[in-house]
């Protein structure tokens, strides 16, 4: 017990952090349905989604307690590192000026030019498009929410603390949001990427080698140790991916 | 139809973005299954081969990423 407790902040914080970062996503999308076509719509699609997100949690929670535990690890250990790495080699490449930042700004207003023009195309089905548009975003960045709550509390109990970290920092966006009626363009989402995929990948290194037997120095513990050397080597990548020209990947 | 078909594509896009990046980490991955299974009393080396190679998969992707054409 006195192992999960240390796993305890950094999963509580990679749960609050990339939970905060989804949220705000979804947020922009939700603000520019509303915006188009009013609260009705938007509020409907995000609370199918959130029901959908629900029930996943629901059906897949109890399952995941029948699979044998080295598996689990293993399983979902793949997948941290897959989810992770794909986090922190995209976070690597803004943060070098490879890629161009995530424009919460931007994204709205490309957002609400599209809504405007299906409303041009065709009226009727507006409200049903605005709504599946609303679910969709909330269905798709929950989606990553849940995954990294169940990936982070697999196999050690800390269902509790990551589910109060994600849930902690989807009521404070949605607060904000509801308060200043605006995307959260100020966000620092690269940093908040970069620290998640640091935290994610090394979870990912964790699981998948107890999954494969392998005993770990210092326990739990290692896991802080994975962190920092993530951290090192992504820094040292930041400062060779700089370069003199900035080409669009994605 | 094709609002699920996107969905499903942008659920798989979660773990697979750069398919050369999630192909040189499974890649790891058996690696080091494979020094765990010949090596059942030396499981470290197979930790220390999932972690070193990560971290090697990771900058190698992020700078030739970064690298001018």
């Amino acid at each position: 017990m006195t192992g999960s407790l240390t796993l305890i902040w950094p999963a509580m914080t990679a749960a609050f952090l990339a939970s905060l970062v989804e949220a705000v996503e979804a947020l922009t999308i939700v603000l520019a349905v509303a915006t188009v076509r009013g609260w009705r719509p938007a509020g409907l699609g995000s609370l199918a989604g959130l029901a959908v997100l629900a029930l996943i949690v629901v059906v897949l929670g109890p399952l995941l307690g029948h699979v044998p535990l080295r598996l689990l690890q293993f399983v979902i250990g793949v997948l941290l590192l897959l989810f992770g790495m794909r986090w922190l080699r995209k976070a690597i490449l803004r943060q070098a000026g490879v890629i161009p930042l995530h424009d919460e700004a931007m994204t709205f207003a490309t957002e609400t030019e599209e809504l405007r023009e299906q409303a041009r195309r065709n009226e009727a089905r507006l409200d049903w498009l605005a709504a599946l548009t609303s679910f969709k975003a909330v269905l798709l960045e929950g989606l990553e929410v849940v995954f990294i709550v169940i990936a982070l509390s697999a196999g050690h109990g800390m269902l509790l603390p990551a589910s109060a970290g994600a849930v902690a920092a989807c009521v404070l966006v949605a607060g904000v949001g509801f308060i200043v009626h605006r995307p959260l363009a100020r966000v620092p989402e690269n940093t908040l990427k970069f620290a998640v995929g640091v935290i994610l990948s090394a979870f990912g290194v964790f699981w998948t080698g107890e999954g494969l037997g392998v005993a770990w120095p210092g326990g739990d513990l290692a896991i802080v140790g994975f962190a920092l050397m993530f951290l090192a080597v992504s820094g040292a990548a930041v400062l060779l991916a700089r370069g003199p020209r900035t080409e669009v990947l994605s | 139809m094709i609002a699920l078909a996107n969905m499903l594509r942008e659920l798989a896009g979660l773990f697979v973005d750069d398919g050369a990046l999630a192909l040189a980490i499974i890649a790891v991955v058996a690696f080091a299954g494979m020094v765990v299974t010949s090596m059942p009393q030396a499981s470290l080396a197979a930790g220390a081969v999932l972690l070193l190679g990560c971290l090697g998969v990771l900058f190698a992707s992020a700078v030739v990423a970064g690298r001018p054409d």
